[in-house]
């Protein structure tokens, strides 16, 4: 359709409203069914915490809640930066030799399969318990193999009209990989950092449930159930869902920027 | 006594706004039963429109489409109608005698009723021995036939069909054609047919409805006399070439008027 | 040709394993037995027998009593820990499917609903929320609905559930809006009803993305599950041995290896599941080309 691309300010808003709105309101109105729910019914603290108990509680241990973010978040960033360099490293290999990619592929698809963060059992005893290295190493292992499987799926993955028309300019396979292997694994690096951005988050948390020190969010959590203190538990649990965004709004702005100019 | 009425009938999208289209303006059509009326046009003169008008998968904005003397909405209802598109549009999921009984099953047919009618459609199309198989397995011109075979399911007395034949190679579109005619002649049944090519809608119809775009409208009627006796001598014959020039040369009023618009717009349609 | 294709991905996937082990045992002949540093960081792993045993090891201490003098060999436990939380994660997963797919089926009726639920749903596979694990487990034995005594197992199934749900949901939503429009138009054609419409179209056209959508959440379903288990320590269940045998690693270094290994057997049973769904579900589609 040749429309005429104007819409008035006023149109645009409205439609805008109508796609946030329901949102909003299904949030506000949850929230406040939970506030009621725990005021009305008087439900126990060990089974809901109220909203706003819980965002007290936010608010008095802010400092110790990002002081703990900052341990779980430096794991889990550690880890994925290592992670996907190291899995990007890994997919080009595997891309250039077809043999290695059969070989890996299997496995990865068995690690996805499996509760792969249990090797923190094993890696705490590999290394120091009392460091921060087998969560970091956790991390990693998760990250790489997110990446890993999507990048190579990338660079192999191109449309043979693209390699023929390469070859027709006699490119070198070097040519080839810089000009049509590339780019075309770049939206599947950052669909794969989409995936293994809130996934360090999760991993970098749940390692702390295997011992080692007390400082992350996932051990102050299990720590204030133990004192039966709740509400503190969900402040936690609210800074640990922040954070988990964080890293997921960084990635998408990443990829943004990445893909500035690209078509739709 | 008509099968298919269209009077005075408009289809305004996006009515008032700034993005407003005039898809459709005042067309009239009166298709008697039997006959076989092709829709041809540029893109973007509202044929595929007029056809989903009939169909009552949209509502004019304003005038009437009756079929069978009933409201377009009561005969989309009472199934007086079957629709076939370019996409044969089969389920994969399903077998071929599965996909023609689709449309039986949805007005509560029984099974052996269904079955029954699968064959004899399968026969009509003279697919018999592929009943069984996945639509996904057969070649694109025995899925266009299973299409028609699923729309004349109900045996409905109009059938629409909206470029059919657009996604096939010019042999097998040929083959098609007759098939197609064959399979009218055998059930007496009315059709309007969508589609961009020339010698197909001559071929087939006994008149070709010219339209126009911006807005859409019907700009010429052009009646088709090569009898009701045609095969492939046909598309040798004089009056078969008469026909082609005289709907090439109502086709390039429209397509004169259609580049100026663009010129003077300074946009590309599409 | 398919079965070959399948004798070879397992052949390859063995080869993987057989080469995994020989890292394993290379790097115990060559690495420091006190682990050590690279480039500043002490990333290298200890390679002494406590920290990494053999693998003949770990696979020979299955055949031993899980503590001395106990009659009970150690692979008896595993399996019966195995199958306590394979049970546990499908009760999570066919609670996920239900609310998943329900979900799903509402928010493509109602594009209110869809427009209100879905942005939160995205959200939430991107918070870890799994965090709630401890707190639902604290449930257990303290809440009562009526004469129902809410069981500690049943919040890790429900953990289970959480992680499954939230895929299977998206998945679902996004196949019954795969159906073609034409084929849509089709059904508007035959004057179908709603409900018509999306059995005998949607749902079917659904199937190709819900199968994935399937695999992801039975191992979400298995993630609840043992975090659930390993965070408070359910008894009964494979997390809970992992912790446990962790423990105890000084002194028997190989038996924290039998229950990881007894996670990740969960793990490809419960995906292995699905796969066979996909199987039969997907035996008259037509074939991908692509390898």
């Amino acid at each position: 359709m040749s429309g005429v691309n104007v819409t008035s300010t006023s149109a645009r808003n409205f439609r805008r409203a109508r796609q946030v709105g329901p949102a909003i309101v299904f949030g506000v109105a949850f929230l406040a069914l939970w506030e009621f729910a725990v005021r009305g019914f008087d439900l126990k603290p060990y089974f809901l915490a109220a909203p706003s108990k819980i965002g007290e509680q936010f608010i008095k241990s802010y400092s110790r809640i990002w002081e703990a973010s900052m341990v779980s978040g430096g794991n889990a960033l550690v880890g994925l930066v290592v992670g996907t360099f190291l899995g990007i490293a890994m997919s080009f290999i595997l891309s250039r030799y077809r043999f290695l990619g059969e070989l890996v592929t299997p496995l990865a698809i068995a690690l996805n399969a499996i509760p792969i963060f249990v090797l923190v059992a094993i890696l705490n005893n590999m290394y120091s318990i009392t460091s921060e290295i087998p969560r970091r190493v956790m991390v990693t292992l998760v990250v790489y193999f997110i990446i890993l499987v999507n990048v190579a799926k990338g660079l192999t993955q191109v449309r043979s009209t693209h390699v023929e028309l390469m070859r027709s300019y006699a490119a070198s396979e070097f040519a080839i990989l810089r000009k049509v292997r590339v780019p075309n694994a770049v939206p599947y690096l950052f669909t794969a950092l989409k995936v293994a951005a809130p996934a360090s988050v999760i991993t970098a948390f749940v390692s702390e449930y295997f011992g080692g020190l007390q400082n992350g969010l996932g051990s102050r959590i299990t720590s204030n159930i133990a004192n039966s203190k709740n509400a503190a538990a969900w402040a936690y649990v609210l800074g640990a869902c922040l954070l988990g965004l964080a890293f997921y709004t960084v990635s998408i702005i990443l990829e943004g920027i990445a893909r500035k100019g690209e078509a739709k | 006594m008509s099968a298919l009425e269209v009077v005075g009938t408009s289809k305004i999208f996006n009515q008032g706004s700034l993005k407003q289209v005039d898809a459709l303006v005042d067309v009239n059509l009166t298709v008697s039963p039997g006959e076989f009326v092709s829709l041809i046009g540029p893109s973007g003169c509202g044929k595929s429109t007029l056809l989903r008008l009939i169909a009552n998968l949209l509502e004019p904005t304003s005038g009437s489409v009756s079929v069978n003397k009933k409201t377009a909405a009561q005969a989309r209802l009472d199934q007086d109608y079957g629709m076939a598109f370019q996409q044969a549009g089969l389920f994969d999921w399903r077998t071929v005698s599965k996909n023609i009984e689709l449309p039986l099953e949805l007005k509560g047919w029984d099974k052996a009723k269904r079955e029954a009618r699968a064959k004899e459609m399968l026969e009509l199309v003279k697919l018999p021995e592929f009943a069984d198989l996945y639509p996904w397995q057969l070649s694109g011109g025995m899925q266009q036939r299973i299409a028609i075979a699923r729309a004349l399911a109900a045996h409905p007395p109009l059938l629409l069909m909206d470029e059919p034949f657009g996604a096939l190679d010019e042999m097998t579109r040929e083959y098609m054609q007759g098939e197609l005619l064959r399979i009218c002649g055998e059930t007496s049944t009315t059709v309007v047919f969508v589609t961009h090519s020339i010698p197909e809608a001559v071929y087939l119809s006994n008149r070709v409805v010219v339209m126009s775009p911006r807005p859409g409208r019907i700009t010429s009627v052009i009646d088709v006399n090569l009898g009701s006796k045609r095969n492939e001598d046909t598309r040798a014959a004089d009056g078969f070439f008469r026909s082609i020039t005289a709907v090439r040369e109502a086709l390039r009023g429209t397509h004169a008027d259609h580049a100026a618009a663009n010129a003077v717009r300074g946009v590309e349609d599409r | 040709m398919l079965m070959r294709r399948i004798a070879y991905r397992s052949s390859m996937f063995v080869l993987a394993i057989a080469l995994v082990v020989a890292l394993w045992e290379g790097y115990k002949v060559v690495g420091p037995q006190d682990g050590g540093k690279l480039f500043g960081v002490s990333i290298l792993p200890r390679a002494n027998n406590t920290a990494m045993p053999h693998v003949w090891t770990m696979l020979s201490r299955y055949g031993r009593p899980e503590v001395r003098g106990s009659d009970t060999k150690i692979w008896s436990v595993v399996l019966s820990g195995t199958l306590f939380s394979l049970r546990l994660s499908l009760v999570g997963f066919f609670l996920g499917t239900t609310i998943g797919v329900g979900l799903a089926v509402l928010m493509s009726r109602f594009k209110v609903v869809q427009r209100g639920l879905l942005p939160y749903l995205v959200m939430s596979q991107t918070v870890p929320l799994i965090a709630l694990a401890p707190l639902v487990v604290s449930w257990g034995g303290k809440l009562e609905i009526g004469s129902f005594i809410w069981p500690r197992w049943l919040s890790a199934s429900i953990l289970g559930t959480f992680l499954a749900f939230f895929p299977i949901a998206v998945g679902t939503l996004r196949g019954l809006a795969s159906a073609p429009a034409a084929a849509v138009e089709l059904m508007d054609s035959y004057a179908a009803s709603w409900r018509q419409t999306l059995f005998k179209l949607r749902f079917p056209a659904a199937v190709p993305f819900m199968v994935p959508a399937f695999k992801l959440g039975a191992s979400g379903a298995v993630v609840g599950v043992v975090v659930a288990e390993i965070s408070t320590g359910l008894k009964g269940g494979i997390g809970r041995l992992i912790i446990e045998y962790a423990r105890e690693a000084t002194g028997d270094p190989a038996k924290v290896f039998t229950a990881v290994f007894g996670a990740a057997a969960l793990g490809i049973t419960m995906s292995g599941l699905v796969a066979l769904s996909d199987v039969l579900l997907m035996r008259n589609r037509p074939k991908e080309t692509s390898a």
